[in-house]
């Protein structure tokens, strides 16, 4: 079966703003969500730039002190999103979650490492194994909306919330479900995970412009920027928003996974993985690549992967190009968020008919074979758009969504 | 800590606090005959806060097999007035 699902609702909670309408307004005017760092715990760090959110009178306070950051931003998205599809009335046992995160609770984790250390055993929270759990966000949202036709949790670093996407279209296409929340949650900006991060050369440390840091495609790139946030999107099949009369954003018609088998962090520099995941998606569409009208492209700013994912687009879409775009050039890189949001962003590109340009991209790289928009969005009707995101650990995640 | 027992009246005020902070509770709902799973919404892990914080703030120890017994407010209170006069 290769029957599309219907977008019915938006939501996002990113480094450009408190919603989705932030986030299309960042990402058409151009704007950055990126920062330095100053408090003193990250001062001693080699890469001190992040992409942070505001979460200030977002939950009430008994809600903030049970749930890890990384739920707390998957709930405020999670909201938003189903009050954007008008809170559909589903039966329990219709209605799924798929949320993934890349990294989990890791603040709690280091703040009650912190605690037992510091007062004992018997001051650690009984909370810490719900706050922590990967699988946490997509089980707070589920309570919260009452799913009982199951609560999954992808875990593909910075695939996971593209993968969240896949899963749910699967679960909406076996008839498991009449309506799937999905989405990706990531919050770890802490000095360890940047620490680690840095100690892999991965991250950009243009500390004297932060909201130049992130710039893929950019010939003077030289990292990515760690962002936190969320994104998640209710899908439903078709009939089913139908005979509700939902307003139908766009639509998720296809899905391709593949994997590198290549190195546990380093990208394929011949793309052949992510090339997979692109014809797998449009074969599942049943679309051919000259249909393809933008890419939401993964490009976190990376020396080697954006180039890697430029052969790979290469590969698979042979001599079409379409126009891409890189929205982490102003949200920074949400992991396992990143996925979740950037497919937010590809439904409002395609229902739109705009795409954003690129940040920062003022001398593009010779070795990009891609027609990147920069300097200002393009208007751009189409009917077919495509969203990269691939992982450490060789994750490759395409999905194609359509009008 | 407190350095003299505590009457009823300063631990029912000072466990009103604890559940005001753990789990969001109104003052006025914390009262004798109140339970903590059905009348104040106290769950299993929000209990084991509860515990810890009465511990710290009325220096008794609150062994786990003596938690069952405290069902009530009500009981918590006299469990706690005794453990800090015998203590």
């Amino acid at each position: 079966m290769s029957e599309p699902v219907a977008v019915t609702g938006l939501g996002a909670l990113t480094p450009l703003g408190p919603d989705v309408a932030a986030l299309w307004d960042g990402l058409l005017t151009g704007r950055s969500g990126v920062r330095l760092l100053e408090e003193p715990e990250f001062a001693a760090l080699p890469a001190r730039l992040a992409a942070t959110v505001d979460l200030d009178g977002r939950l009430d306070r008994v809600e903030a002190r049970t749930l890890d950051r990384v739920q707390q931003v998957a709930l405020v998205a999670a909201r938003e999103a189903w009050a954007d599809a008008g809170a559909p009335e589903v039966e329990p046992e219709r209605l799924a979650v798929v949320l993934g995160s890349g990294i989990g609770g890791a603040l709690t984790l280091l703040s009650q490492d912190a605690v037992l250390r510091d007062r004992g055993p018997r001051s650690v929270s009984p909370h810490l194994v719900p706050m922590l759990m990967p699988n946490g966000p997509a089980a707070r949202v589920g309570l919260e909306l009452g799913a009982r036709a199951g609560v999954h949790c992808p875990v593909s670093a910075c695939a996971s919330g593209a993968e969240a996407v896949a899963q749910g279209l699967a679960l909406l296409r076996s008839g498991a479900a009449d309506v799937v929340v999905v989405g990706g949650a990531e919050a770890c900006v802490h000095p360890l995970p940047l620490a680690g991060f840095a100690q892999m050369r991965a991250l950009s440390t243009r500390h004297d412009a932060p909201a130049e840091a992130s710039r893929p495609y950019d010939k003077g790139r030289d990292g990515f920027v760690l962002g936190e946030g969320a994104g998640v999107l209710v899908l439903e099949r078709e009939e089913h928003a139908a005979a509700r009369g939902a307003r139908v954003h766009a639509r998720v018609a296809g899905a391709g996974l593949a994997s590198d088998a290549h190195h546990i962090t380093a990208p394929d520099p011949a793309g052949t993985g992510a090339a997979r995941s692109v014809t797998a998606a449009l074969r599942d569409a049943g679309v051919g690549p000259d249909e393809v009208g933008h890419v939401d492209a993964h490009a976190t700013s990376t020396p080697l992967g954006d180039v890697a994912e430029a052969t790979a687009l290469g590969l698979a879409l042979g001599a079409h190009r379409p126009p891409v775009t890189a929205p982490k050039s102003c949200t920074g890189h949400l992991l396992g968020a990143a996925g979740a949001v950037e497919a937010v962003a590809a439904v409002l590109s395609l229902r739109e008919g705009v795409v954003p340009a690129v940040r920062n991209l003022d001398d593009p790289d010779d070795a990009v074979d891609l027609d990147v928009v920069r300097l200002t969005p393009r208007a751009h009707p189409h009917e077919v758009a495509l969203s990269t995101s691939f992982g450490f650990g060789g994750h490759d995640v395409t999905l194609v969504l359509t009008r | 800590m407190t350095t003299t027992a505590p009457t009823e009246q300063d631990v029912l005020t000072g466990l009103a606090d604890v559940l005001q902070e753990v789990v969001g509770t109104a003052p006025e709902a914390v009262v004798p005959e109140a339970t903590f799973d059905f009348h104040l919404d106290v769950d299993s892990l929000a209990m084991v806060e509860v515990v810890v914080a009465c511990e710290d703030r009325f220096g008794v120890r609150i062994p786990d097999e003596d938690l069952e017994r405290l069902r009530t407010v009500g009981d918590a209170v006299r469990y706690i007035v005794d453990a800090g006069a015998a203590a």
